[in-house]
């Protein structure tokens, strides 16, 4: 284990929060808000921080291997959220750390789970910082320091392997570097457009910025205490497309982008994405057509509520709570799809869904008639043994995580709808679940040891299990032991 | 600059790491689905899985928009087709591996030319010349030639009893009173192109030029000399063994070949009819004694076996052989294999690469003043390259000692219309001169890079 590298690499990633904790400053100065001592004392700290760990951390040698790829990545998750959470802390605006603790890996996790009572009570600052911190940690922040670092290494792959979700992660160019720019250039393009489609349609630039900011991290902290529900039919139908577009892999744009558009548009996952979405919202609006005043409306509502659990949100533009029993189970179901792999949303992904149904179905088949010989194939390529396996422990684990962490919030008072859709909503990334943290209540009633299980679970869900779980496991750290005898 | 190689074999992995550390964009194609992971792991180019002669495969590595195409696996008559392939779609320049010895003949430069192979590279004939060279002048660990053929630089190491243990190399050239550069100097992990202050040590490895006619002069007067290879056992009948037999036995030397197979055997004493070809396991000591190594001048391990070929060669070495050397072609078992005090040791893989990597270089600059040659010595720390000085560069006719160069580099010979001049601070360029420069820890691509 490369312990140095590894401390190396959260130096760095202390120095770029330092760096991007600046916009939210500017942002409290623009506004001459009481929160510029706070952010500057929590610069200070990551600067600090940032020095003494390239200081302690210099070394010759820079092999990352898997291993370290993984510890570095939860590494360097916990502790931008740590870092992150202080201004809330030191403004006081959130008293309790865990909470603001909470609330920060929220952002970044895109989840959107929130313990805000009242959002509209916050500075401008601190609620530009939350929304960014979603923006930040869409595309991943290890991703961002392979873009813009200098590094020496060919195995930075790992890096990005353990942050970016999905089963496979491919790279677009040869180069891990390149890959990642490419990556936040599209990242940055589809902001824009979003931003300046918002400001055209009336929205305040402030709060396009915040929204833009939710929506393409598909994190879904808003600036409203009725979250989307109070903009125009326009501005709702923009923000749900966008949804949708960022829970498209980004590889198919980079296809599109180098004019191969017919091999973007042959992608299996995406027909799947498309179909469900389809699907869904046409049940959910027969479903609640009684409800509203019009057909219109009521599309409007589903499309937006589908896309918003899809893509692990966490917009909405009514209290889906008080929906029919049908509506809302669909949307249960969907929060554990999620969008599609190599995009900024959470969940199980849907090319992972598609590859476990297909799995499912060879083995049947195989039981069926034992001695026949299938293969599975998804995108058009034969899938190898190892792919499906991996495919089907993640669900495993998957599963087994959220037995663990429902167990865990048990204790507290709150009644079986609420606790399962809180872990549901947490652990996909979603934010608002069913019950008493629906979209129109919050996560503030949890007990602390509830909301750090909570915290943890979203940064699960986020890094895909496995960073999180390997952190703590014996050997990963055992063998560094023995090495250093 | 947009790179393919096809094949990930010894030879591809080494030319891949050589040119993924010269930054340039490399993919790798293989049919290994398995290997290609691996490689992806720990080299940041990106893999295609598929047969290389496959359209399709070789539209998804991006053939249209690469320059460079090299075509590394075993077999010549797929490296071939591949080439042919990527130059119809689109590749600008395509290399191809071609070892077989039947093709390596006239035929070479017809094939060369009707399927559009801008290279063709034989490791195995790029080693037998290189352990000609050293054959040639025993003194040396290494020598590398350039493109003018009577310049030379040797690399040697000093031994524990060198004259030159503790002398600064400004007392060096007063002493000797011939015109020498010692250009780099490799001690332990770190290599130095030294200054006039500098101290030699014993157990250093240096790198040395002087006019053609003076070198043996020198040597012998530092006490480095040693008699030129005239009876030589080679031990393993590869294609590179063939190869250098071939031109030892032109020149008139006598050669003994030891081969385990006996139809290998009979084939080489067929194309060998002036060389002693012996059938038996040169593994056997016995053997080896038998057939009179204390009484050959040198002994060349080629066998395709690194450990056996260091093995015998500390074998050879402790049986006071004047000069040994072994073919070892895993990297990790270079360094290992210096520890244990052989000297001399030659790696087809790194003869290629570092043709491929002065290729690749020579390619990016193709406008402005190209690299004719290179090498990368001491580790891979220092490289030694040469050019030809353009009309263009803006330090003609300055002399060197008013020439501001950067740190770690040097001018380390001229050549100006055959003659070779070793420079000293009155020296200056000319245009159409070739110039060979030494650069430690950094990456030259054009003649003016050395300029501060």
């Amino acid at each position: 284990m490369n312990i140095k590298m590894i401390i190396y690499m959260l130096g760095r990633i202390s120095f770029l929060e330092a760096i991007l904790l600046v916009l939210p400053l500017s942002c409290a100065l623009i506004y001459k808000e009481n929160t510029i001592l706070a952010f500057l004392i929590t610069i200070g700290i990551a600067l600090g921080l940032g020095a003494v760990c390239s200081l302690v951390g210099r070394t010759k040698d820079k092999a990352i291997f898997a291993r370290e790829g993984f510890v570095i990545v939860a590494l360097a998750w916990i502790l931008m959220s740590a870092i992150g959470a202080l201004p809330f802390y030191i403004s006081r605006e959130i008293p309790h750390y865990y909470d603001a603790f909470f609330e920060t890996v929220s952002g970044f996790t895109t989840t959107g789970a929130s313990i805000l009572t009242d959002v509209e009570a916050m500075s401008k600052g601190l609620l530009f910082w939350r929304s960014f911190s979603h923006w930040i940690g869409g595309m991943g922040v290890l991703v961002l320091v392979i873009a813009i670092i200098p590094t020496e290494t060919g195995r930075t792959i790992h890096i990005m392997r353990a942050e970016m979700p999905g089963p496979i992660v491919d790279k677009l160019v040869p180069k891990v570097k390149s890959t990642a720019k490419i990556l936040y250039l599209i990242y940055i393009v589809l902001t824009a457009v979003q931003v300046i489609l918002l400001v055209v349609g009336g929205m305040p630039f402030f709060e396009s910025l915040i929204h833009t900011f939710g929506t393409a991290g598909t994190g879904g902290f808003g600036v409203k205490a009725d979250s989307i529900g109070g903009y125009s039919p326009y501005l709702q139908w923009v923000i749900a497309i966008f949804m949708l577009i960022f829970g498209i892999n980004f590889n198919l744009y980079y296809l599109v982008l180098i004019k191969k558009v017919n091999s973007a548009l042959k992608s299996e996952e995406l027909w799947w994405y498309i179909s469900i979405v389809v699907v869904s919202a046409g049940i959910i609006t027969a479903n609640i057509y009684p409800i509203y005043k019009g057909f219109g409306e009521s599309v409007r509502h589903a499309v937006f509520q589908v896309a918003t659990i899809i893509s692990t949100t966490g917009f909405a533009t009514v209290d889906f709570n008080l929906w029919p029993t049908l509506s809302k189970t669909i949307l249960f179901v969907l929060m554990f799809i999620g969008a599609c792999a190599g995009a900024t949303a959470g969940g199980l992904k849907i090319s992972r869904v598609v590859v476990l149904f297909k799995t499912i179905r060879a083995n049947l088949r195989h039981m069926l008639h034992p001695r026949s010989v299938d293969s599975i194939s998804f995108e058009g390529k034969r899938l190898d043994k190892e792919t499906c396996n991996n495919v089907t422990s993640y669900f495993a684990i998957y599963f087994i995580s959220f037995t663990i962490m429902f167990l865990l919030i048990s204790f507290e008072k709150f009644d079986l709808e609420t606790n399962i859709s809180a872990v549901a909503a947490c652990f996909n990334n979603i934010g608002p679940g069913l019950a008493g943290v629906g979209p129109a209540s919050n996560y503030s009633a949890y007990s602390p040891f509830s909301k750090m299980v909570l915290s943890y679970a979203m940064l699960l869900g986020r890094l895909e299990i496995l960073p999180m779980i390997l952190l703590f496991s014996p050997s990963v750290w055992l063998r560094r032991k023995a090495k250093k005898k | 600059m947009n790179i393919i190689v096809v094949g990930g074999g010894k030879i591809g992995l080494t030319i891949l790491a050589n040119l993924v550390r010269e930054e340039h964009n490399v993919v790798i194609i293989d049919n290994n689905p398995e290997k290609i992971n691996e490689i992806v792991n720990v080299y940041d180019v990106m893999g295609v899985c598929g047969n290389g002669c496959d359209c399709e495969v070789l539209e998804e590595a991006g053939v249209f928009k690469t320059e460079l195409v090299i075509a590394t696996t075993d077999s010549d008559e797929l490296n071939m087709l591949c080439c042919f392939l990527a130059k119809r779609m689109g590749a600008q320049y395509t290399v191809s591996r071609i070892r077989n010895p039947e093709y390596n003949d006239n035929s070479l430069s017809f094939m060369r030319k009707e399927l559009d192979i801008s290279m063709a590279i034989n490791p195995e004939l790029l080693a037998a010349n290189e352990l000609f060279h050293m054959l040639k002048l025993p003194s040396a660990a290494k020598i590398e030639t350039f493109s003018v053929r009577n310049f030379e630089m040797i690399e040697l190491k000093l031994r524990a009893d060198t004259p030159l243990d503790g002398m600064r190399l400004m007392d060096l050239r007063s002493k000797y009173n011939a015109k020498f550069l010692i250009f780099a100097v490799g001690r332990g992990d770190e290599a130095y192109i030294p200054d006039g202050n500098f101290v030699l040590k014993s157990g250093d490895k240096i790198g040395l030029t002087a006019a053609p006619a003076e070198i043996a002069k020198l040597l012998r007067e530092m006490g480095l000399l040693r008699k030129q290879a005239k009876n030589i056992m080679i031990l393993g009948g590869s294609r590179t063994a063939y190869y250098l037999a071939k031109r030892l036995t032109q020149i008139g030397n006598s050669v003994t070949v030891i081969e385990r197979d006996k139809r290998l055997c009979e084939e080489l004493s067929e194309a060998l009819p002036k060389a002693v070809v012996i059938n038996g396991d040169g593994a056997k000591q016995e053997l080896l004694l038998e057939e009179g190594l204390h009484t050959v001048d040198a002994f060349v391990a080629l066998t395709g076996i690194d450990e056996e070929n260091i093995l015998l060669s500390s074998f050879a070495e402790s049986q006071n052989v004047p000069k040994v050397i072994a073919k070892v072609n895993r990297d990790e078992l270079i360094p290992l294999s210096e520890h244990w005090g052989l000297e001399c040791i030659v790696s087809p893989k790194k003869l290629i690469s570092d043709k491929l990597v002065q290729y690749a270089r020579a390619l990016e600059n193709s406008a402005g003043s190209s690299v004719e040659t290179l090498y990368k010595i001491m580790d891979d720390k220092v490289e030694v390259l040469e050019f030809k000085v353009k009309s263009d560069f803006p330090q003609l006719q300055i002399p060197f000692k008013k020439l501001e160069t950067k740190k770690n580099t040097l001018i380390a010979g001229i050549v100006r219309d055959r003659k070779i001049i070793i420079p000293s601070g009155d020296d200056y360029l000319l245009s159409s001169d070739k110039v060979v420069v030494v650069a430690a820890n950094q990456r030259i691509s054009r003649l003016s890079d050395i300029l501060s």
